[in-house]
Formats: C-alpha cells, structure tokens, sequence
C-alpha cells in the first residue's frame, strides 16, 4: 500500500446525496458526526460540495426524476470516489420496491462499492461497513 | 540572493509556516472537539488531507476562465508565503525589515483574500458568486479598523512604521497589551483577524450550510490542497503579526521558546474559542459590527493612545 491510498483512507471527505429517502437515514447519517460516534476521529469530515468529496454516501431510492441528478452528481465528483449505499432503499428498493416512481437499485445507474443494509442502518453498522470497505480496499 | 530564497521557500518561509499552520490548524480542530467532547482528529490530520487532495483528480469546471481558475490558488498561495517572509523575519528576530515594511504587510495579506475572490468568480458556479460577493463585503468592513488600530500602535511606539522597530520599542519599554488602548486594539484586530482567517461566526462566505462551501465549492483536487495550504499560513502568520503588534514578538533563544509558543497558542484559544461559542452572523449583522462597533473601538484605542493611557 502506497502512501497516497494509506491517505486516502486517513482522510475520507464524505459528501451526503439524498436521491429519495424518507430522511431517516439521513438523520442517522448525522448521528456519525454526534459526539458519540465521532468520525472525526478517522479522519472524515462532511462536506458541502461534491468536488472536494472522496465518498457519497446514497440513502434513498433512486426515483425517476432523480436518476439523471444522482448520475450528474457522480460525474461532477473528482475521481477517485467511493460509493456508498446506505440503507435499504439504495441497495434493494426496500418498502418503495413496487412504487411507481422507483428506477432501479442504485447499483443499476453508478457502480457501487459498499452496501450497508438496514431500514434505516444503525452509525455502528455505516461504521463496520466502512471499516470493512476499507479492508477489502488493502486487499486489491 | 541565495538567502533570500532560503527565506522564500524554507524559513520563514513556504516549508516551516505550511508546517506549523498545519499544526495550529490541528490544534484548533482539537480545541473544537474537546470543546464538543468529542475525541478529535489525529495528530498527523493536516498532512494526510493535503497529500490525499495532491494525489486526486482535479476538475475544471466548463463554463468559467479556466485559466484565472487554476491560477488564483497559485498567487493566493504567493501572497501568503511573501507576507509570511515580511511578519516572520522581524516578528521572529532574524532580520530587522525595512521603514514602512508594516504598510506593505497590510498589502500583502489582501493578498490571498483577494484571489478567492477572482477565484470564486472565475468558475462560473452561482453560488461560488455569492461566496465573491459576500468576502467582498467582509473585506470592505474588516480593512477599516485593522487599519485604524494600525495607526494607534504607531502613535503608542512613537511614530516607528517599521515592525521590528515597534517591537524593539515594546521590549523596552513593555508590550502594548499592557495599556488600555492597546487591550482595546488588540480586541479589535483580533475580530479582523477571525474574519480574515473566515472563521466562525464570520464565516459566510463559505457557509457550507447554505452556499456549500462559498467560494471554493469548484475546487478540487491539487488546487484545493494550494489553498488548503494558503490556509495554514495564514493560521499562523496572522497570530504571529499579533504577537508582533501587542505581545512584543517571538524569540527562539533559550526559555524565550516556552514563552513564544505560549503566546501563540493563547491567540489561536481564543480564537478557537470564539469560534465555538458563535453562531455564523449574516452579512449585513457582520458589516455593522465591524463598521460601527470596531470601528468605534479602533478609534476610543487612537484616542486613548494619543492621550499616553
Ligand atoms: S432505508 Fe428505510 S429509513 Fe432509510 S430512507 Fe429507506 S425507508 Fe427510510
């Protein structure tokens, strides 16, 4: 592992996109930054522009008339990125699977890297899959 | 010739003032988090950030000078470093400037600020001309009363227009702190100061709340990381002009080391602290506290200095 993947990982800019969630996940997503979890820490830090981010963070379905907005977002971000499915929503469709607005898993409009589960997912589950993320990345 | 680019790229220069701005900017991200009992991030933070930004891709925006784009981090990061040589080599004792040398430090550190602005109106994003618009004001009400209590601490040394000679002054005859009118300017520069660094609460210009991140939301990658660095020197020549305008400058000999970095980190507390007791103001509240009430201070300090209090 190079020094610029080890800083990479030391310091991950996470960039919060909601395609179409019913804001709980959001709300836990902002437990992270709580004196509690304290991501910090690590490292990471939430920021206000996709530009600066290394991460983006997904909660929500991708509703049709966000598609092409998730898939601008991803092509404004500068590379190299990773994507983040938080929730059930992203990864599967969870409760909105047989919505009429729902366009696919999130993984059918950008590549996804990691997949946290949960409806929504606790900060100690984002946490576990970010660590596992990581791992997985020294692994390559 | 030689020793000037010593001074240039190495120290005071570009190396130790990026290095130890990284450093204070860890110790305030450290303060804030303990303040928020939170842990903090780790010591090796500042580094991490800027070679992680090196290393990423940078985007040009496609509507917008492309050109002014990429340079302005460049002359931002120009004028930190050069206005860093003018307040480091007499604040730290290593040569004693020229006459005047505190006028065209007020200058220079226009400097960076002035580049964020072109900078921010180069890449063409709306709200980055918000951001523009917004540092513009600030700049317009903070220039005032810097200078105004500029012009009270040359009444209190004498009439000597050149830093080293003020702190000469000062150890001689005790720092400006000491007196009324100094207490009062120092307050009043340290609130240009916190504006000029773009710190809570005067930090509208790249509220990431709002206008997510201002001026430098089109800013990636290597470009970024230039001005992540013009950052970190001004996190450390601003407290060191300080220092050299009220506290009687830094010393590196002997137990005088102690009793410097002592005084840095008082400044860099404090503003911390304000910073984590403040809400973000609007515009126009910030335009009126610096026009009216600092404003107001700078001139009680003149008056008080020309009075010998
Ligand atoms: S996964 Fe559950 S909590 Fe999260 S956005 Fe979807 S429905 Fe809401």
């Amino acid at each position: 592992m190079g020094l610029k993947e080890f800083c990479f990982k030391k310091s991950l800019w996470v960039f919060h996109l909601s395609a179409g969630s019913c804001n709980n996940c959001d709300i836990e997503i902002l437990d992270l930054l709580t004196p509690r979890y304290d991501i910090e820490r690590f490292g990471m830090k939430l920021v206000g522009s996709i530009r600066h981010a290394d991460v983006l963070l997904v909660t929500g379905i991708v509703t049709n008339k966000t598609k092409s907005r998730v898939l601008e977002i991803y092509s404004q971000a500068s590379k190299p990125v990773l994507v983040i499915a938080i929730g059930a929503c992203p990864c599967t469709g969870g409760i909105f699977t047989s919505s009429y607005n729902f366009a696919g898993p999130l993984d059918k409009v950008i590549p996804v890297d990691a997949y946290i589960p949960g409806c929504p997912p606790k900060p100690e589950a984002m946490l576990a899959g970010v660590v596992k993320l990581l791992k997985s990345k020294n692994r390559e | 010739m030689g020793i000037e680019i010593f001074y240039f790229l190495i120290f005071p220069g570009l190396l130790f003032c990026t290095v130890v701005g990284g450093l204070i900017s860890w110790v305030d991200r450290k303060i804030t988090a303990r303040v928020q009992f939170r842990k903090g991030p780790p010591f090796m933070q500042p580094l991490y950030d800027v070679i992680k930004l090196l290393a990423k891709e940078t985007v040009v925006p496609l509507r917008g000078s492309a050109t002014t784009f990429i340079l302005t981090p460049l002359f931002a990061l120009f004028g930190a470093t050069i206005s860093a040589v003018f307040i480091m080599l007499p604040v730290l004792g290593i040569e004693t400037g020229f006459t005047g040398d505190i006028i065209v430090i007020v200058y220079l550190l226009n400097i960076p600020s002035l580049t964020y602005v072109i900078g921010a109106l180069a890449s063409g994003n709306p709200l980055a001309a918000v951001g523009a618009s917004r540092e513009m004001k600030l700049m317009l009400s903070y220039e005032l009363p810097f200078l105004l209590v500029l012009i009270s601490v040359i009444i209190q040394s004498g009439m000597l227009i050149s830093l080293s000679e003020i702190i000469a002054f000062q150890t001689s005859n005790g720092a400006f702190i000491g007196s009324l009118s100094g207490f009062i300017g120092f307050i009043t520069v340290l609130m240009c100061f916190q504006a000029k660094l773009g710190l809570v609460p005067f930090d509208m210009a790249e509220g990431e709340g709002e206008i997510c991140d201002g001026i430098i939301i089109e800013y990636s990658g290597s470009i970024l990381a230039i001005f992540k660095l013009t950052k970190y020197i001004m996190f450390l020549i601003l407290p060191a002009l300080l220092t050299g305008l009220f506290f009687a400058g830094l010393s590196f000999s002997g137990i005088h080391i102690l009793w410097s970095i002592l005084k840095i980190m008082l400044i860099i507390l404090l503003i911390s602290l304000i910073r984590n007791t403040n809400p973000r103001v609007r515009i126009e509240q910030a335009m009126k506290f610096f026009w009216v009430w600092m404003n107001l201070f700078a001139i009680i300090s003149i008056i008080l200095a020309i009075l010998g209090i």
